[in-house]
C-alpha cells in the first residue's frame, strides 16, 4: 500500500526501458518503501540492463514482464502478468515515440504508429491497467503526457496529436476514477534531455528526467493531479495557449 | 442475505492514502455475521467512527463493516457499576449514560468520537495511563465474532481465553469483530473536574512539572516542539480529577455541565493552501502559552474541556487541506531519547502545534498492545511538509535503537520492518492469529502496508 506520505511498496513501469519512467522510480525508491517493480517492455538486454539498475535501488522482488505496446492484442496478458505478483500501489505509463521530427508530411506509416504508440496503446493499456486498480480499490496510474500536448506545432504536429489525444484521455479518466480509490496524474514535462530527444535542439525550459521523477514523487505526497515540469510551464502554457496562430508560428519553440 | 453494501472511498483521520471498498452498516448481529460470511477475497475489517488516523479501519478491495449501526447498551448495572454495550457505541453515548448514575468511562482518549470496539482495537489510553493503564485493564469480557462465525466470550481470567482477549486490545481488529464488551465503569463524586495548570519555561522544568502532576488522576502537558534556545520544550501542564463534593460547594455551582455538548465550531470546507505552516503554528504556540496561567489549582472544568477540547471544533482535521496530517505517536523509555526526538522535530522546523506528552505507567499483557513505561509524545504534521517522510524515518531508528515504540493506531507511513522492533512480541500475535483466522479473513490496509 501506498503511505501517508505517497511512498509505494510497489511500482509497475510500462515501457520499462524509459528513461523518465525510470527516474520515476528511482526517486520512489528513495521514500524507502519500495519492495517490488515490474519492468513491462520489449525482451532484450535494454529491458534486463534496465531491471539490473532498479535492482540497485531497491531491496526486493524486481522482474520483467513482456510487452509491446504497439500489439494490443498481448495487452490483456501482460496487464495479467503486471498484477501476478499483487497489489500495485503505482502504474506508470512510460511508453511513446517521438517520430522523425520533419519527415512526417511524407511518412504518412511512421505517423500512425506515432499514433498508435503514444494514444492507441496508451488507452488500451490505461482501460486494463485501471480495471485492475479497480479491483484492488486502491493505486495511482501516471501517465505521461507532454506539453506538445497543449498547442499542435508545425515542428512536431504528429506526436503533439497523439499526447493531446492521451492527455484528454488520462484527464477524464481521472475524473471517471474519483470515488473509486484510483488516481491518475497527468504528468506534461516539456524538453526533457533523454535519448528520446538527443540530438534535437534544445529550447529553454528543458529539463532531466530526474526532474520529472521529483515532481511525480511529490504529486503523489501532495494528491496533485497534473503536473507540469518545470512547474513554470503552467504559466508559460497558459499565455501561449492564447496566442493567435500567426504569432504561436513564428515563436523559436 | 443482507447485502446493503455501496462502494465507497475512506480515509482514517488524517485523510491520507484514501481506497475504495465495499462499505456496509449492519443494524443487528445478525446481518453482520451475513455479511462476513460472503466476505470477497480481500477480507473485512470492522470500522468504528474513523478517528484512527491512518489506514487500520479501510480495507481496499475488500469489505469494511461500520459498527455504528451495533449500539445498543445491552446491560446496565449501576450498582456494580458495569455496562456492557455493543461495540458501534460511542464513547461519548457512554458518558453521558454513566452520568446519570455518578460514573464515568474508565479510560477515554482525546475524543469521545471513537467507538468502544475501536476503542479496544487500539487499546487506548488516557490523561490517566500512569495510574489507571489503557481500556484492556477496565474489561470484564467481552464477545468476539471470529473468523469462522463463532462467537467467543474472552475475558482476562485464565479459563476464558486469555490469549486471544489480550491479542484483541490493540490487534486493530485483525482477530475478529468485537461485538460487545462489558466494561468496569468509575465512580464519581459530581460530574466536573478540579483542574490544575502549571507553565513550564523549559524542558526540564516541564519534566519536572509532568513527574508533581502524576499526583493527579490525570495529567498531561503541552509541549512547543517549534522554539529554540533556553525555551526549547517549554510547555503547559495540566492535571486534574473529578472533584469532590466539598469542592463543589466552594464553586457555588450556578449550572451543571452538560456531558456531550455539540460542537461548537465547525471548520470551513475550504481552507487556503499552506494555512498551517511553521509561521502561524508558532504564533498560535506562542498565544497558547501565553494564555496559560504560570499557576492555577483547583480550577472547575467540565469534562468535556477537560478531556475532549479538540470536539469542540469540528472537522478540525479539514484545516490541514488536500495532502491532510499525520499524526506521529511514539513512547521513549528515557528522558535522552525523548529529548533527540524533541530535537530532531525542532531544527526540522515541522510545524507542529499542541504536541502532547504524558507518561505512561505500566503496560498490559496485550503483544500489540502500545503503551509501556516511559514518556509518550504525540504530534500532528501536515502532510505536505517537506522531508517529513525522511525526517519521520530518522525519529523511528532512534526511538528503535532506545527500546520504544510508535503507536499503530495513528500510524500512516512506519517502516513494515520496523513493527517486529517496536512491538517485540510480535511473533505471539502471530501465532495467536494463526489459530483465529489461518486463512486471513480480516484485512485492512494497516495490515496490508505493514504485512501485518
Amino acid at each position: 500500500m501506498k503511505n501517508a506520505l505517497g511512498s509505494p511498496e510497489s511500482v509497475a513501469l510500462v515501457g520499462g526501458t524509459s528513461q523518465i519512467g525510470l527516474a520515476i522510480c528511482r526517486e520512489l525508491a528513495l521514500g524507502g518503501r519500495l519492495r517490488r517493480v515490474v519492468l513491462a517492455g520489449r525482451p532484450g538486454e535494454r529491458l534486463d540492463a534496465a531491471a539490473r539498475d532498479v535492482g540497485g535501488w531497491v531491496v526486493g522482488d524486481v522482474r520483467t514482464v513482456d510487452f509491446d505496446a504497439a500489439s494490443t492484442a498481448g495487452h490483456d496478458d501482460a496487464v495479467a502478468e503486471i498484477f501476478e505478483a499483487g497489489d500495485q500501489d503505482v502504474v506508470v505509463l512510460a511508453f511513446g515515440v517521438l517520430g522523425a521530427p520533419d519527415g512526417m508530411l511524407d511518412d504518412p506509416d511512421q505517423a500512425v504508429h506515432v499514433a498508435e504508440v503514444n494514444y492507441v496503446a496508451s488507452v488500451s493499456m490505461g482501460l486494463r491497467v485501471a480495471a485492475s486498480l479497480r479491483r484492488q480499490g486502491h493505486g495511482t496510474l501516471v501517465v505521461l503526457s507532454s506539453v506538445a500536448a497543449e498547442r499542435g506545432r508545425a515542428s512536431n504536429f504528429v506526436y503533439g496529436s497523439s499526447k493531446a489525444g492521451l492527455d484528454t484521455f488520462a484527464q477524464g479518466l481521472g475524473d471517471r476514477l474519483v470515488g473509486t480509490g484510483v488516481r491518475v496524474i497527468v504528468v506534461r514535462p516539456g524538453f526533457v534531455r533523454t535519448r528520446m530527444t538527443d540530438g534535437l535542439p534544445e529550447v529553454p525550459l528543458a529539463c532531466d528526467a530526474e526532474d520529472v521523477g521529483r515532481a511525480v514523487a511529490h504529486a503523489l505526497r501532495t494528491g496533485q493531479s497534473t503536473v507540469w515540469v518545470p512547474a513554470v510551464l503552467r504559466a508559460v502554457m497558459s499565455g501561449l495557449r492564447h496566442l493567435p496562430r500567426p504569432v504561436f508560428r513564428r515563436l523559436p519553440v | 442475505m443482507w447485502a446493503d453494501v455501496e462502494t465507497s472511498e475512506l480515509t482514517g483521520w488524517g485523510r491520507t492514502a484514501p481506497s475504495a471498498a465495499s462499505v456496509g452498516t449492519p443494524s443487528s448481529t445478525d446481518q453482520l455475521l451475513d455479511a462476513v460470511r460472503c466476505a470477497p477475497s480481500r477480507g473485512v475489517v470492522a470500522r468504528g467512527l474513523g478517528r484512527s488516523y491512518g489506514d487500520p479501519a479501510q480495507n481496499a478491495g475488500g469489505l469494511v463493516l461500520e459498527t455504528t449501526g451495533l449500539d445498543r447498551i445491552t446491560a446496565f448495572d449501576p450498582a456494580a457499576a458495569t455496562v456492557t454495550a455493543q461495540s458501534g457505541v460511542s464513547i461519548g453515548r457512554l458518558l453521558s449514560v454513566l452520568a446519570d448514575h455518578g460514573l464515568f468511562v474508565p479510560v477515554t482518549p482525546g475524543t469521545r468520537a471513537v467507538t468502544l470496539g475501536g476503542a479496544i482495537a487500539a487499546d487506548v489510553h488516557g490523561k490517566n495511563h500512569h495510574r489507571d493503564g489503557s481500556i484492556g485493564r477496565h474489561l470484564e469480557r467481552m464477545t468476539i465474532l471470529l473468523a469462522d462465525g463463532s462467537r467467543r466470550v474472552v475475558g482476562p481470567g485464565p479459563d476464558a481465553d486469555p490469549e486471544l482477549f489480550w491479542a484483541t486490545l490493540g490487534g486493530m481488529g485483525l482477530t475478529g469483530i468485537v461485538l460487545d464488551a462489558t466494561v468496569r465503569a468509575l465512580r464519581i463524586a459530581i460530574p466536573w473536574m478540579s483542574v490544575d495548570t502549571r507553565r513550564a519555561g523549559n524542558l526540564d522544568e516541564l519534566l519536572a512539572a509532568l513527574d508533581d502532576a502524576d499526583q493527579r488522576r490525570y495529567s498531561v502537558a503541552w509541549v512547543d516542539c517549534l522554539t529554540t534556545g533556553r525555551s526549547a520544550g517549554r510547555g503547559v501542564v495540566t492535571s486534574g480529577d473529578h472533584a469532590a463534593v466539598e469542592e463543589a460547594r466552594e464553586w457555588r455551582r450556578r449550572s451543571s455541565p452538560d456531558p456531550d455538548p455539540a460542537a461548537r465550531l465547525t471548520t470551513p470546507g475550504w481552507v487556503p493552501p499552506g494555512l498551517l505552516n511553521r509561521w502561524t503554528v508558532a504564533a498560535f504556540n506562542e498565544a497558547w502559552f501565553r494564555h496559560a496561567p504560570r499557576r492555577r489549582t483547583g480550577e472547575r472544568q467540565a469534562p468535556s474541556s477537560f478531556f475532549h477540547p479538540l470536539d469542540g471544533v469540528a472537522g478540525w482535521n479539514g484545516l490541514y487541506g488536500r495532502a491532510g496530517l499525520v499524526q506521529y505517536q511514539c513512547v521513549v523509555p528515557d528522558v535522552s531519547t525523548l529529548r533527540d526526538v524533541l530535537t530532531g522535530l525542532r531544527s526540522a522546523r515541522t510545524p507542529t502545534f499542541l504536541a502532547v506528552l504524558k507518561k505512561f505507567g505500566p503496560g498490559n499483557p496485550g503483544p500489540l498492545s502500545f503503551p509501556r513505561p516511559g514518556w509518550t509524545l504525540a504530534l500532528d504534521i501536515p502532510a505536505s511538509v517537506d522531508g517529513l517522510a525522511a525526517l519521520l524515518d530518522r525519529l523511528d531508528t532512534r526511538v528503535a535503537e532506545a527500546g520504544g515504540s510508535v503507536y499503530l493506531a495513528k500510524d500512516s507511513r512506519m517502516r513494515p520492518e520496523l513493527v517486529p522492533t517496536f512491538y517485540p512480541r510480535l511473533d505471539e500475535w502471530h501465532a495467536l492469529r494463526d489459530r483465529v483466522d489461518p486463512h486471513r479473513l480480516w484485512q485492512s490496509d494497516l495490515s496490508r502496508r505493514l504485512s501485518l
